[in-house]
């Protein structure tokens, strides 16, 4: 069809395409994506895994209901919060959600600008996993205050009192951060999602869902015009919301690093910190990702070497945490602080030197040892494993650092620390959240860029030849 | 199969120029322009490079993702994005950073250990939230505006096979507004251009 005196394409004007894994197997064609993935969302029937897991979902999102309930009619005295661990289990919880909340801008933003044509099967419900983490991190705070129904107290508006936020805080930082984080993360989410709310307008099969994707969609028509906007836009987003997620772990960790409680105050905080956000962040999604591709059948988008690559970005963010740990103790004992190295002791040999050595277990002895192998990365049930030992190591890692404050200077200072059921009762609460948001979206959203998989099918197949945004957008 | 948020409109049922009451609305023009279905972006993609070297302005490609040549052929070699979202990421950046001072050093003086008014650096982290936080609100409602979105109700939805441009098939639209659109002439040049078929859309 193409004759002679046509213009060389962009297309021409491009490097060869590099062998690689296909990350589309079986023949897809546009339409067999489509019906693959949109499938899912416009069919009424659904499979039991995912009644299973909405149901359970729920039934834990009522547990959160009763502890709030409770904490607002009883005060937060119902937590086992105290002086001196005046946190508690509010800000191990907050800090463990926005870690698992950083893998999706990660995998959305970070590996656009690196070209990693992977992301593209898993970044769609990575970014969704990331809002409905950060909205349960964000819980948190807000339950913690003593008067939660005060919470815009937070940011700075023109009030009676003359009274406006400290912005020299990192508490204040850390509310700008996870407010700039949420929109963020929802925009980049919603922008890449107007072209497929489009396609399943138009694939719709009931009255209702052609309104609902319809309203959704803006009326997007695919024009020529609007996808090169639509590319500009995008690809301008990742590239501000990659200092994005590196910026909001790092507040968060300066919550801990501005103080000047030994062990926190240390530099190598926001470091440490980003790495053990995308390590549990990974690991939520893979854990989520395995049974979702099988009961759904998506396995011609997800593949193992999918697998295979996340579990090596979780290898490698593994030592990055570990070495985090080393680096503490090592610091401690190197830099002849009394108290460093006296809180060093307390936090492996002391009363909660249990929990330290969890954290050992589940994030660096276990997963770092099985990692290693491809059999295993590629493995259901062992990959299964490993990432629900990341994330439990994770969250021990959180308690060890906030159960700190337990024995610190002073001896007379000293205090312990239990949650109680109503501590326990809010974090499984939260998970319930969560678990109840994703199977909605799983539901009612495309849990995969139809849009992106077209893009990524070879040219012969009909496909984009797997050039996008990053070439596209000039 | 048209969405059903626009009424459907049948080829030829257009807007009455005779009004049953005699005061309604100035008669419209029933059609929207030409469209012409092709199989393959590379199609869609090279009909745009003749289209334009013919001399037509107002027409339009659509495709089911981001075809890159047809933008390119239409003449539009960048996008207006990027500067939109630069003024305002500049802008939140800005006023993140003079808020924080105004409102730390005038509006509720604080004198944080013995800190100078304008602490700077550790104005840092909000003025760069701000930033981005403008930036990709000004990125969404950029790209609504200059896209003209939301828009329910546009012609070709009212092609029934338009419905595939989301799906698998690569479309070109000459509208009638353009001046050098001619009923017969247009179609045959459409229709040289080797798509699947060419249809009229109704307004």
């Amino acid at each position: 069809m193409a004759t002679a005196e046509l213009p060389t394409t962009r297309q021409a004007g491009l490097p060869p395409e590099p062998e690689m894994h296909p990350l589309i197997l079986n023949k897809h064609g546009l339409v067999s994506i489509g019906d693959a993935i949109g499938g899912v969302v416009l069919n009424t029937k659904h499979p039991r895994g995912w009644w299973i897991g909405f149901l359970a979902g729920l039934a834990m999102l009522q547990i959160l209901a009763i502890s709030v309930a409770w904490l607002f009619y009883m005060g937060v005295g119902v937590w086992g919060i105290n002086v001196p661990v005046a946190w508690g289990f509010a800000i191990v919880n907050f800090v463990w959600w926005i870690g698992i909340g950083h893998a999706g801008t990660l995998i959305s933003a970070v590996l656009l600008l690196m070209h990693q044509k992977w992301r593209t099967s898993i970044n769609r419900f990575s970014e969704a996993m990331t809002i409905f983490a950060v909205m349960c991190a964000g819980l948190f705070p807000l339950l913690h205050m003593g008067r939660p129904w005060f919470f815009y107290w937070l940011y700075p508006f023109p009030n009676v009192a003359g009274v406006w936020p400290q912005f020299r805080s990192p508490l204040t930082w850390d509310v700008f951060a996870v407010t700039t984080y949420f929109t963020v993360s929802l925009v980049f989410w919603y922008i890449g999602l107007i072209p497929d709310l489009a396609a399943l307008r138009d694939q719709a099969r009931t009255r209702w869902q052609r309104i609902l994707y319809g309203l959704l969609s803006l009326g997007w028509r695919g024009s020529a015009i609007h996808w090169r906007r639509y590319e500009k836009v995008y690809l301008i987003l990742g590239g501000i919301s990659t200092p994005l997620v590196l910026s909001v772990h790092t507040v968060v960790s300066f919550d801990f690093a501005v103080s000047i409680v030994p062990l926190w105050h240390a530099t190598i905080f926001p470091p440490f910190f980003v790495a053990g956000a995308i390590y549990s962040g990974f690991a939520m999604v893979v854990a989520i990702a395995l049974p979702v591709r099988r009961w759904y059948k998506l396995e011609d988008f997800f593949t193992d070497h999918h697998m295979d690559i996340m579990g090596k970005v979780m290898l490698a963010t593994g030592f990055l945490v570990t070495y985090g740990y080393f680096s503490e103790a090592w610091m401690a004992w190197y830099g002849h602080s009394l108290y460093e190295w006296g809180t060093t002791l307390e936090r492996m040999f002391g009363p909660y030197g249990w929990s330290y050595w969890c954290l050992i277990g589940f994030n660096c002895v276990f997963p770092l040892t099985f990692l290693w192998s491809k059999k295993i990365r590629t493995n259901f049930f062992w990959m299964e494993m490993v990432c629900i030992s990341v994330l439990i190591g994770m969250w021990f890692e959180r308690y060890v650092i906030v159960i700190t404050l337990a024995r610190e200077y002073i001896p007379s200072a000293w205090g312990m620390y239990a949650p109680t059921i109503w501590d326990y009762g809010t974090m499984i609460g939260s998970m319930g959240l969560f678990l109840t948001l994703f199977f909605l979206f799983l539901r009612y959203l495309p849990m995969i860029s139809i849009t992106e998989m077209r893009e990524l099918l070879p040219r012969k197949q009909g496909g984009g030849g797997g050039h996008s945004i990053m070439e596209n957008a000039p | 199969m048209t969405t059903p948020i626009t009424p459907t409109v049948t080829p030829g049922s257009g807007h009455d120029p005779h009004g049953a009451h005699g005061h309604g609305p100035p008669p419209e023009p029933t059609v929207f322009g030409l469209l012409a279905e092709f199989e393959t972006a590379d199609g869609m993609s090279n009909a745009a490079y003749k289209v334009q070297a013919a001399g037509y302005t107002r027409y339009d490609c659509f495709s089911p993702y981001p075809v890159a040549d047809a933008a390119d052929a239409m003449n539009f070699p960048k996008s207006e994005m990027g500067a939109v979202m630069f003024v305002g990421g500049l802008t939140g950046a800005c006023t993140g950073f003079f808020m924080q001072y105004y409102l730390n050093a005038y509006g509720y003086a604080l004198n944080v250990g013995g800190r100078p008014y304008l602490s700077w650096p550790s104005f840092i982290p909000i003025t760069f939230e701000m930033m981005v936080l403008t930036a990709a609100l000004t990125g969404l409602f950029g790209l609504m505006a200059l896209c003209g979105l939301p828009r329910y109700h546009h012609p070709l939805f009212n092609v029934p096979a338009f419905d595939r441009a989301s799906r698998d098939r690569f479309f070109l639209c000459i509208e009638l507004c353009d001046p050098k659109y001619d009923p017969v002439a247009t179609r045959a040049f459409l229709n040289d251009l080797h798509p699947v078929s060419v249809e009229e859309v109704p307004e």
